[in-house]
């Protein structure tokens, strides 16, 4: 018999399901979110109104400028914005 | 905080796009030459991996492991400067997910257990598997699309008969037969990769 029986072949195949879609786009966008994060964080370092409305309302500014305030542009912008 | 967090249905990409013929090496570095495709397929071939760690091998929960998912690759990004060798890019990222697997379930934790404590938390038979699971589904990604779809659809995301029959334009009672023979495709090219261990001397006695 092989030693790589069909069964625990099944087995394993079955020990990767696919992570959820929107995760892996989320990580997939990453390198054109941070240079997002980078425009927004030079501009609130140049526009200190600007930089006053993130603090007050990070996600109500960001939807302003028409950016999709996702947890991890708004996790990162915390902490580069305050 | 729970902006734009969604918690969609599991990634719709074929199996095809599991591994392609780009080495992990030749990714990580176009990745690390700013490649934003690169990057799109890094992400797309080791998804499943960093998910399966999360969610089977620490039993977080999705909550949890999309935190996690979510970190890893943040620092897979910032951090792939400092990988000393391209071809060890899988350890490597294994390694970051335990390490911030083990992070999260001590900054969710109310008493602060030990470092070793935490590395019992995992599920090491678990994790072992999971390395063994991606081989063999980077020897799937080496057979026909067809094999790769079904086998895909059967056993990782669990779909049935029906739906795959349905997906595939497949009569039903051909499927469990095509499952079979694309298994048994599997096990040889498996091996074929990963020649099992030639018995003891003892043993052949």
């Amino acid at each position: 018999m092989s030693a790589y029986d069909i069964e625990r072949l099944s087995r394993l195949i079955g020990m990767l399901p696919p992570a959820p879609e929107a995760w892996v786009r989320a990580a997939q966008e990453l390198p054109a979110a941070r240079r997002e994060i980078d425009g927004i964080v030079a501009r609130a370092e140049a526009d200190a109104k600007f930089r006053e409305a993130l603090i007050a309302d990070l996600e109500g500014a960001l939807r302003a400028e028409g950016v999709e305030p996702t947890w991890p542009l708004l996790d990162e912008l915390r902490r580069r914005v305050s | 905080m729970e902006a734009a967090r969604d918690h969609g249905a599991a990634s719709s990409r074929g199996p095809a796009t599991l591994t392609s013929e780009v080495s992990d090496a030749r990714l990580v570095a176009r990745c690390r030459g700013g490649d934003d495709d690169a990057w799109r397929e890094l992400v797309e071939r080791f998804s499943r991996y960093v998910y399966a760690i999360a969610m089977q091998g620490f039993r977080m929960t999705e909550h949890d492991a999309e935190d996690v998912f979510q970190e890893v690759f943040a620092r897979v990004y910032e951090r792939l400067d400092s990988l000393r060798e391209d071809e060890a890019f899988r350890p490597w990222l294994g390694q970051l997910t335990r390490r911030v697997c083990i992070d999260r379930l001590r900054s969710g934790g109310r008493e602060q257990p030990a470092e070793d404590e935490l590395a019992e938390v995992a599920e090491e038979d678990v994790l072992s598997q999971l390395e063994e699971a991606f081989d063999v589904h980077d020897a799937l990604a080496g057979l026909p699309e067809h094999c790769q779809e079904i086998l895909d659809r059967f056993f990782a995301r669990d779909e049935s008969y029906r739906a795959i029959g349905e997906a595939l334009e497949l009569p039903a009672g051909t499927i469990a037969s095509r499952i079979s023979r694309c298994l048994v495709r599997l096990r040889d090219a498996y091996e074929g990769r990963n020649p099992p261990a030639a018995p003891s001397s003892e043993q052949v006695k």
